[in-house]
Order: structure tokens, then C-alpha cells, then sequence
């Protein structure tokens, strides 16, 4: 297997936590692992992404090549269309619609979803939305993981089980939250699919 | 053993913890800082109460693992590229009174100058002092070549450098470990004069380290992590350096690799693996992630032999890092990108954070020099400079660590009144104290903004050097009491900030004004607001 993943966003929404619970089911899965996380100035609300890649045999590059990417996972609309050079024409646009607006020049909503909207394969969840309902509002990145697990090559469980070892240490409220985000997320997915059949 | 996984910072971490490390020093310096970090949190080396507490700067980081060193332990020093500048000094004469304990100096360097002011490349820092580089080429490498490294060099009396890039220091892979060894005991050199380089004695050391080079060459021919790989299409050969080697490789995924190709990642260079390519290959192609180093070497000036191709010849772009599509490029492999990125898109610089100190004395300083036009705030490295960007537009300059004090004593000099300077707690005294003495001496007439949060901010919340002591190291100095002006930059305070900044514009002398407010992303740090609070801040 192979998933090589964009996950986007803006510093500080939590695209290193949807990493770090997929490097946890990949190691526990054996599988390799490549991440590459941007540190530092960006982290102060600039765009950050990471280059996620899982597969069952060595990896060379930390980054992953253009085309070739299966998803992009982005917990920001506008964020979402950054990476689509990444994108292989096969792969799946997964991502959140409630905006970062801290910028002033932020594009009208409607183009942003428009555009959203053209692509070939795209998913797109009101990912705060969810959080706030089934969990906590800062639970909307694992809601978008949740989105995007059915694209990835790993067995729901083992996410679940990855979620479970990073939030142990924070208690079983925060962990059971997370999971509860994690499958509102994949049955929001799901639920749109299955519409469009 | 199960894997850990690890960044490529992490893993040089572990791997000296694992090969019985007994102190690091080090100041944050973006990619750098989490090598630091995660010694600080890690169990061993509590329990072993190894030294990983912050230094002032780069610098006194060097000379304090020097001195460790010196004193028979294995000691380690790491920063960003640009902070081996600050410590230039104490690292090349390191590498002239060789070692005792294992030294091993790691620079993460920064092409495409993700968080920097340049990309400039460590490895001519380690030939310039004539030491032994290691270029990881992944995080395994990473934490085996860290382990081996403090062996290397006790075993040939020099410093050794890990030179790492952006990429393998943020970049996550899992990581085997090896045994855990014991911590060396205290002893004294064998020479009690080898670390004393007065000219007679350090000519003498110098001969020395030149009398190493060969055994340095002899080691990187034998190193596991140089290899040759011969293939039957000699048209081209490639020299791939450190993790310029994985994009290499990416791009024979789905092709088969003919050409003969040296992974190179342990320096000085294995001449005769070199040799055997210049003559073997009718054309060499060097990839490296930094400078042209290698290539540079290779071609020389006289064009003549092999060809070398790479990024002196456009190749490669002579800027900026590699990537698995730039190495596709250099090698004629058409790739098929995703679709373009749409014309609605805009940039997201970074910000400063809503509610941030910086931004209330900004709003202040503006105001204030307004009657005085622009083109006069020297600002520093920190999230404060920041300030440079829209909606602010307040800083005029940003160069390197403590530049912002002694750029306004020169401008000052020049006659351009009032001449600010803008700096950071952290920062202050990283690289300011010295600059500010200067101004005191010849009563130069400079505004220092001093924007105290109590923390060194960009790189994520680490301790400063200057909490509970910055008006102390101020009066040292020799500020008069009156000029030191301490408030709290709140939106509600704007006027007062405006009077006392003008204030002190019109004194003809040195003033330092501290807006102090504790940082917003470090409110979560406990022991910190704690600190603060025992302080009475």
C-alpha cells in the first residue's frame, strides 16, 4: 500500500496532530513512514502544510513529488487549493469549509467553494460544525482526519487506536472526544458520497 | 527494538543520549531547536541530569561544550546555520586545540530560507576548519552517524560536525536505537598545554590537524554511509550528497538506475570514489541540498577534464532546496504536475498573534514617529520583526542577532535623529548587551525599544536568559535609571506609550524603553507564569 498525503492549513489549526495519529497507526501497522512538518516562522498564522507519506515499502523522499499526491487534507477551504500542483489527477481533495480569515484579502467564499467544487474529487465538510457537536470546536482537525480515513490506507481502527495513544496522557474525556470526532467525520463523508451514488 | 519515531532533530537527540552524551548547549535557532528540546524532555537524560539548559548564545554554547569537552565528557553543540556565525570563533579554534571527551557540533542549515535570512552552507564551515562532516541522509542516519560521531572524534583529537537541512530536521521516519552507553568520567588531557593556543603552541596543533587530513579521507573511504554504485550507462555519473540522495532515488521508483551514482554523506571527500568517477564517466552530475560545494570543487576554474553539471551550470537553480521534481528536471524525466493553483489564491504570511505585546508598542512607536518621518526603526530577529510587514510597516531593518542596537549608534553617528532600535528580551542578550555598552560609552543618542515577553517567542516558547534581570544587565551597562521606561503596552495605555517614547526621543543620550507584557502563546506554561509571578513582573 501507499498514501502520500498533503495536510494544510494555518499554523496553529492542528495539522501536526492529524500526523502524528496517522504515524501512530502506521508504526504500530509496521508500515513506513515519511513526515515532513514545517516549524518555525510560519507557525506564527502563516500557510503550513505537511508532506505525509505511508507506504509499505522504503520511502526515498521526505517530500512528496508534484502529481502524486492521493489527498489533500486541508482544514481550510482557500488552504485546500494551495497544494493542487501536489495533487495526482486521481487523488481526492478532502477539506473543511469554515474559513481562517486572518488575512485581509481573503477571496470571496462563493469562488473559494466554486473552485472547491470543480475539482475532480473533492469532499467537503463544515468540519467546526461537526466538532462543536460531537465533540469540542478544537476537535475539527481529527473531524477531517475522520473525513479523508476512508482515502487512506489504514484500518479505521488502527486511527482510532493512534488517537487513543496521543490523547492518553490528556485522559479518557479528551480521548473519547476525539473519537467521537473522528467517526462524525467519516460518517459526514460517507453520508455525501453515498449521496452522489 | 520497537522504532521510534522521530525528526531528523530528534534523532541526532537520542542518538547522543544513546552514545553517553553529558551535556548539550545550545540556543534555539529555527531548524535547530528541537535537537535541544527533546533532551530536555527526555526521561534518561534527566535521570543521568545531563546538561540541556538554554545558553545566552551561540557562542558561549560552543565554548561551554569546549569545556566539557576539555574536561573528558562527550559534549554537543547545536544550532541554525546562522548561529554557527556567532560561534565562528570558538568553533574554528576548537577545531586547533582538538578535543578530550567526543565534541560534536550540529549546524541545520536552512536552504530556501524557510525561517532565515540566508541559506548559507555549514559544510564550508567544517572544511574551513579542516574537521570531519556528516550529512545524514534520513533519521536513521541521522541517530547512527550522531552515535558514531563522539568515537570519531576522540579518536582523531577534532570536533566533529553534523550538518543537517530543514528537511531531515522536520521530517518525521522511524528510528531503530542502540545500546545506551555509560557516561565517560572527568579527566584532564594527556597535554596539559593542548588546549592553551598561544602561537608556539597552537602552530604546533595546527601541524597536527593537518597531519589528520589524510586519515580523515582514509575514514571517509571506508565509511558505510559513502557508496559507490556502479551501473553500465557511464554517459553520466551522479554525486549525490546527503538528502539529496532520497530525491535522487524517488525518481527511480518506477525506472531502473544506470548510471553510476556516489551517495555521499561523510567529508572530507573519498578522493579516490572521485576519482574513479571523473575518470570512469564521461559527464558527473553533483546534487547537493545548499551550496555547490562538491561541484564547485570538482570544476575549478579551468574547465577542463569531466564536465561538471549541477547548479553553477543551471541544471539545477543555483537558489533554494532541492526537491524530488527539481532532481526530475536535472535529469530530463518529464513528470506530470496536478492542476494549477488558482488565480483566487493569495499569500498568508506569517502574523503576529492577535493580542500580542509587540503590536501595542508598534501602534506606539508609529504614532510617536510620525512627526519625524520614516525610514529610522532598526529592528532585530524575533517575532518582532514581523513588524516590517503590513499593517505596521514599522521596522526598517532586520540583518542578524543584535544588529538592531548598534545600526541605530551608527545611524545615530550619522546624524539621522531620532534613530530607534528594536529588540527582544531574548535577543537583547543573545547578541544587544554588547552594542548597548558601546552606545553608553559615547553617550550616543539611541532609542532602544526592549519588547519584553519573558520568552525567546519564534521559536516556540523557550526560556530567556534575560527573566527577572533585564533592568539589572540595563543599569550595569551603565543606562542612567531615569531612561529605562518600563509599562505595559495595552491599547489602553497607547497614550501614555506615545508620550513616554517621545520623551525619550528627545533625550540626547541612550534610553531604553521596555514595553512588557508576558507572551499570549506561552500563557499555557505554568512554570513560567509562576515565575512571573514569584518575580512580581
Amino acid at each position: 500500500m501507499k498514501s502520500d498525503i498533503i495536510l494544510a492549513g494555518v499554523g496553529g489549526q492542528g495539522i501536526l496532530s492529524i500526523a502524528a495519529t496517522i504515524g501512530m497507526a502506521a508504526v504500530d501497522k509496521d508500515l513506513n513512514l515519511k513526515q515532513a512538518e514545517v516549524h518555525g516562522m510560519s507557525q506564527r498564522g502563516g500557510d503550513v502544510q505537511s508532506h505525509l507519506r505511508v507506504s509499505s515499502k522504503p520511502i526515498a523522499s521526505d517530500l512528496i513529488p508534484k502529481g502524486k499526491a492521493d489527498i489533500i487534507l486541508s482544514v481550510e477551504p482557500m488552504e485546500s487549493l494551495r497544494y493542487l500542483p501536489y495533487l495526482s489527477k486521481t487523488g481526492w481533495v478532502v477539506t473543511n469549509t469554515t474559513p481562517f480569515v486572518n488575512i485581509p484579502n481573503y477571496p470571496e467564499m462563493d469562488t473559494v467553494m466554486a473552485k472547491i467544487a470543480e475539482q475532480p474529487n473533492h469532499i467537503a465538510i463544515d468540519a467546526d460544525k461537526i466538532a462543536a457537536e460531537v465533540a469540542t470546536k478544537r476537535s475539527s482537525n481529527i473531524v477531517m482526519l475522520g473525513a479523508a480515513s476512508q482515502f487512506i490506507d489504514i484500518e479505521f481502527e488502527a486511527l482510532e487506536e493512534g488517537l487513543r495513544k496521543i490523547f492518553e496522557r490528556k485522559g479518557d474525556a479528551i480521548v473519547e472526544s476525539n473519537i467521537n470526532a473522528l467517526r462524525a467525520g467519516r460518517a459526514a463523508a460517507e453520508e455525501i458520497l453515498a449521496s452522489r451514488n | 527494538m520497537q522504532k521510534l519515531l522521530l525528526l531528523g532533530d530528534e534523532a541526532i537527540a537520542q542518538g547522543a543520549i544513546d552514545a553517553g552524551l553529558s551535556g548539550v548547549y545550545a540556543y534555539p535557532g529555527t531548524p535547530s531547536t528541537e535537537i535541544t528540546e527533546y533532551i530536555q524532555d527526555s526521561k534518561i537524560a534527566n535521570e543521568r541530569r545531563i546538561h540541556s539548559k538554554w545558553s545566552s548564545n551561540e557562542k558561549t554554547a560552543m565554548e561551554s561544550a569546549l569545556g566539557m569537552a576539555y574536561a573528558g565528557k562527550r559534549a554537543m553543540t547545536c544550532m541554525k546555520h546562522v548561529g554557527l556565525n556567532v560561534a565562528a570563533d570558538a568553533f574554528i579554534n576548537a577545531a586547533i586545540t582538538g578535543v578530550n571527551g567526543g565534541f560534536v557540533v550540529v549546524a541545520a542549515d536552512d536552504p530556501s530560507m524557510h525561517s532565515s535570512q540566508n541559506e548559507q552552507d555549514s559544510r564550508v564551515y567544517g572544511k574551513f576548519a579542516m574537521i570531519p562532516i556528516l550529512e545524514p541522509v534520513n533519521q536513521q542516519e541521522a541517530y547512527d552517524m550522531t552515535y558514531a560521531a563522539f568515537e570519531m572524534s576522540e579518536r582523531f583529537n577534532v570536533p566533529v560536525m553534523i550538518r543537517i537541512t530543514t528537511r531531515l530536521a522536520h521530517s518525521r521516519a522511524g528510528v531503530v536505537r542502540k545500546e545506551l552507553l555509560a557516561e565517560k568520567e572527568v579527566s584532564l588531557p594527556k597535554d596539559p598545554t593542548q588546549f592553551v593556543l598561544l602561537p608556539s603552541i597552537a602552530r604546533r596543533n595546527y601541524k597536527k590537524l593537518i597531519e589528520t587530513r589524510p586519515d580523515l579521507e582514509k575514514i571517509s573511504m571506508e565509511s558505510p554511509y559513502n557508496t559507490y554504485t556502479d551501473a553500465p550507462d557511464r554517459s553520466l555519473g551522479i554525486i549525490a550528497c546527503g538528502i539529496a540522495h532520497n530525491y535522487l532515488m524517488e525518481n527511480f521508483q518506477d525506472r531502473e538506475l544506470n548510471h553510476p551514482v556516489l551517495k555521499l554523506s561523510q567529508y572530507p571527500m573519498p578522493r579516490k570514489d572521485i576519482e574513479r568517477m571523473v575518470e570512469e564517466c564521461d559527464k558527473i552530475l553533483v546534487l547537493e541540498d545548499g551550496y555547490p560545494v562538491i561541484e564547485e570543487l570538482l570544476k575549478g576554474y579551468q574547465e577542463a577534464g569531466t564536465p561538471v553539471t549541477g547548479r553553477l551550470d543551471g541544471t539545477l537553480p543555483r537558489d533554494g532546496e532541492l526537491t524530488p521534481n527539481i532532481v526530475a528536471n536535472s535529469l530530463g524525466f518529464p513528470f506530470e504536475e496536478g492542476a494549477d493553483v488558482p488565480d483566487l489564491m493569495v499569500g498568508r504570511p506569517p502574523a503576529m498573534c492577535k493580542g500580542c505585546g509587540h503590536i501595542d508598542a508598534y501602534q506606539a512607536l508609529n504614532i510617536a514617529l510620525e512627526e519625524h518621518g520614516p525610514g529610522r526603526v532598526f529592528a532585530d530577529i524575533g517575532c518582532y520583526t514581523l513588524g516590517a510587514l503590513p499593517p505596521y510597516n514599522a521596522v526598517n531593518s532586520c540583518v542578524d542577532m543584535g544588529a538592531s542596537i548598534t545600526m541605530a549608534k551608527g545611524a545615530a553617528d550619522a546624524g539621522l535623529l531620532p534613530a530607534v532600535a528594536v529588540i527582544g528580551d531574548s535577543t537583547f542578550t543573545h547578541s544587544g548587551m554588547t552594542g548597548l555598552l558601546d552606545a553608553v560609552n559615547e553617550k550616543t543618542p539611541i532609542t532602544v525599544i526592549l519588547s519584553d515577553n519573558y520568552t525567546t517567542g519564534m521559536t516556540g516558547g523557550q526560556d530567556s536568559q534575560a527573566l527577572g534581570h533585564l533592568e539589572q544587565i540595563i543599569e550595569g551597562l551603565g543606562v542612567e535609571p531615569e531612561h529605562i521606561r518600563v509599562f505595559k503596552p495595552t491599547a489602553a495605555n497607547l497614550d501614555d506609550m506615545v508620550n513616554i517614547i517621545k520623551e525619550e526621543f528627545a533625550y540626547e543620550g541612550v534610553s531604553v524603553i521596555i514595553p512588557r507584557r508576558q507572551c499570549i502563546q506561552t500563557l499555557r506554561n505554568k512554570s513560567l507564569v509562576m515565575k512571573v509571578k514569584e518575580l512580581g513582573l
